[in-house]
């Protein structure tokens, strides 16, 4: 057991850490909405990529650093710790890329990293249906084949960044007769035609961060299928696991400052001498670094044994839980403030809600883990 | 960075597993128990392996390893529920080596580390667990703590019985103090409590997933049904979570002491609350046997509750990361 950076990864993040404090992003746009918002983290993105940071984790040759685990890891705590926001592309980088760098042909790598990388071309996920959530492989949206190309019709939802996405990485089922894991195929399909409509899904924070997507009869030529058709429900699984590899530690981040921020809040309402405040937040103090140690024992099992222990889905099921947890006693310590419309600790209070839905509902999560760490019988499902 | 174990501590957790899975049997932790006595012939083979001496300095007749080998001889000895009084020796170890004066580790750091002297160690003198048959007590007070020789203590019955404990005359504190830094001796002392709590989840959970898996109503295993499987997945979480920061304490006893104090708290509170959680749940989740004495589910829970309060309970723990953060907020 040693829990210290090598040599190399010190030298890694000390490179990171300075060039963060040289080159912050410009000022947060406070007008503008969220189209303001997103340009301002685009930019960002565009900085990032100027200095070589925009994917560290990618291989040299597609424009990255070859950074191990660890050092893509360590990127993801100092973007948290330096409190500058993650690339605008973030779907195209941590999810897209690395699928194609798996299931892509030389033309595709070619054609559709570079753009990734330097957030010309945003990509978002066309995953989930209005019937098909947790279900995922129930989905309905349609592909048929027509000349050299595909005619795709049917609805997606929680598409988050479609109103400012090139690509959207899509599975629909081109067999209706396979079983249901088996008639999927996996698209890149271009959100820039008429037959695709984005709608803004108002969530419970007011904002929209999530899309439907409206899809009637859009083109996809051959040269825009992933790994095969036939093949979309294992390369949507490399997407998935990518998903919750990259993005954990990065919440995981912003978790501490956030917990940092309510224990300032606190020391400042003179709460910490509240014996109950004081157990409450000892007590999300302690999630908070399970969470942490948690996250780097996931990946250091990956490094060692090539494989994830049961971390990842215990990580991400303990994180929305905590995040909850914090934002409902920071309604306590900072009383009217987080019932106030329009401000940080009311948006934290309910964006947090999502936590524990998005990417994997709790539920499933415990389900993951009973049948698959467990080995426990799965119950057959209502006929 | 690597949470995994190093070769050799590999092998010290396989051997310990392996020995105590024939000599710690569930029907002798039972036979034991109901004889309220130690099962002095494994003690003393423990003592001939060097167990009890595993952290102790080689000066002092130990084996001069770590913290971190420590905790595996914990986890594992938790897991079983061996009546011996391992955890309480080392305790009572752990604290003179770390804060008793040379005179008091020559006089009893030799008996410990070979097992041929049990000891025990607590903050409460009325029910000292592991007391019986000690030949040297700490007793814990705060930032202070003294020795009591072991004679003086008289039997006292807890609630379990795989670890006859002993009482301390609270009115007449004969006992010599240790001069050292207590505190610092016991945050090492915690994270081996916290160990032992650790491998009794791991147990709890085991058993647990074992008997669901059997366990058949309506025709169908209990362990399908989302209500029984959801509450064993939060065990899972609970005891996980409880060993990434008894890995972490560990650590930081051998590798970044100034760490230890945190690692120390926060390993102890939450090794406290999974211990009782997990342990409730696995009696749960047994159903009425897991209620009788047959089932042997209880020696976990009752050696959970002993560990879950023994040098301070969650709460207490907690206290202390909160003054902590609010010391470091200050500064």
């Amino acid at each position: 057991m040693d829990l210290t950076f090598s040599e190399r990864e010190t030298a890694f993040r000390d490179e990171l850490r300075a060039w963060l404090a040289a080159n912050p992003p410009s000022p947060e746009p406070t007008d503008g909405g969220e189209g303001a918002h997103y340009a301002w983290r685009r930019d960002w993105q565009r900085a990032l990529y100027d200095g070589g940071w925009a994917a560290p984790g990618w291989p040299v040759e597609y424009g990255g650093r070859g950074a191990s685990l660890t050092e893509s890891a360590i990127y993801f705590e100092e973007i948290g710790r330096a409190r500058v926001p993650l690339p605008a592309n973030v779907l195209g980088l941590l999810l897209g890329g690395p699928t194609l760098m798996v299931w892509g042909t030389e033309e595709q790598k070619d054609r559709f990293l570079p753009p990734i990388l330097s957030a010309d071309e945003i990509w978002c996920q066309g995953f989930s249906e209005p019937d098909a959530g947790s279900d995922l492989a129930s989905l309905k949206t349609r592909a048929v084949r027509d000349g050299d190309g595909w005619v795709v019709t049917g609805q997606k939802v929680w598409t988050s960044g479609a109103q400012y996405s090139k690509w959207c990485m899509l599975v629909a089922r081109t067999d209706g007769e396979a079983a249901k894991h088996k008639g999927l195929t996996y698209f890149l399909m271009d959100m820039e035609q008429e037959a695709v409509q984005v709608r803004p899904l108002r969530q419970i924070t007011g904002e929209a961060e999530f899309n439907e997507l409206f899809i009637e009869e859009a083109r996809i030529p051959d040269e825009c299928v992933v790994g095969g058709v036939g093949n979309g429900w294992k390369v949507a699984l490399t997407t998935l696991m990518n998903e919750r590899a990259g993005l954990g530690f990065a919440l995981q981040v912003r978790l501490r400052q956030l917990l940092d921020d309510l224990f300032d809040a606190a020391a400042a309402r003179g709460l910490l001498d509240d014996p109950l405040v004081a157990d409450r937040l000892a007590d999300l103090h302690v999630r908070t670094e399970q969470i942490r140690l948690l996250a780097w024992k996931g990946l250091t099992d990956i490094e060692r044994y090539g494989q994830p222990g049961p971390e990842g889905s215990l990580v991400k099921w303990l994180w929305s839980d905590t995040n909850q947890r914090l934002t409902q006693l920071a309604a306590d310590v900072v009383g009217p403030e987080a019932l106030t419309a329009g401000t940080r600790w009311s948006y934290e209070l309910l964006r947090a809600r999502g936590n524990s839905i998005e990417g994997g509902t709790t539920e499933v999560l415990k389900n993951i883990v009973a049948e698959r760490v467990l080995g426990l019988p799965r119950l057959k499902a209502v006929a | 960075m690597d949470f995994g174990l190093t070769d050799d501590q590999r092998d010290i957790q396989r051997t310990a597993r392996e020995l105590l899975a024939s000599r710690a049997t569930p029907e002798r932790v039972r036979e034991h128990a109901e004889a309220g006595r130690w099962d002095e012939a494994l003690w003393k083979e423990l003592g001939e392996l060097g167990w009890p001496g595993i952290a102790v300095a080689d000066e002092h007749g130990g084996q001069g390893l770590g913290a971190v080998e420590l905790a595996i001889l914990c986890e594992e000895l938790g897991r079983s529920v061996a009546p011996v009084p391992f955890l309480p020796t080392v305790l009572a170890a752990t604290l003179i080596e770390h804060a008793g004066s040379d005179e008091q580790r020559g006089r009893w750091l030799g008996g410990l580390a070979s097992g041929e002297l049990s000891g025990a160690a607590g903050d409460a003198p009325e029910l000292i667990h592991g007391g019986a048959g000690a030949g040297v007590i700490v007793v814990v007070d705060g930032a202070d703590a003294r020795l009591v020789e072991g004679g003086e203590a008289e039997p006292a019955a807890s609630i379990d019985p795989t670890r006859p404990a002993a009482r301390v005359d609270q009115a007449d504190p004969t006992g010599e103090p240790l001069p050292g830094d207590v505190a610092a001796a016991a945050d090492r002392a915690l994270v081996a409590v916290a160990a032992e709590l650790v491998g009794i989840c791991e147990r709890g959970l085991e058993m647990t997933v074992a008997y669901v898996k059997d366990r058949k109503q309506f025709g169908t295993p209990v362990g399908a049904y989302q209500a029984v499987s959801h509450r064993c997945a939060q065990m899972l979480l609970d005891t996980e979570g409880a060993r990434a920061a008894v890995s972490y304490a560990a650590w930081a006893a051998d590798a970044d002491p100034e760490r230890l104090p945190e690692a120390a708290a926060m390993a102890k509170a939450a090794a406290s609350d999974a211990g009782r959680d997990v342990t409730a749940a696995a009696i749960q989740l047994h159903g009425g046997i897991g209620f009788t004495w047959e089932a042997d589910v209880h020696w976990l829970f009752k050696r959970a509750q002993l560990d879950a309060a023994l040098l301070g309970g969650a709460s207490a723990h907690r206290a202390r990361l909160a003054q902590l953060a609010a010391a470091r907020a200050a500064a």
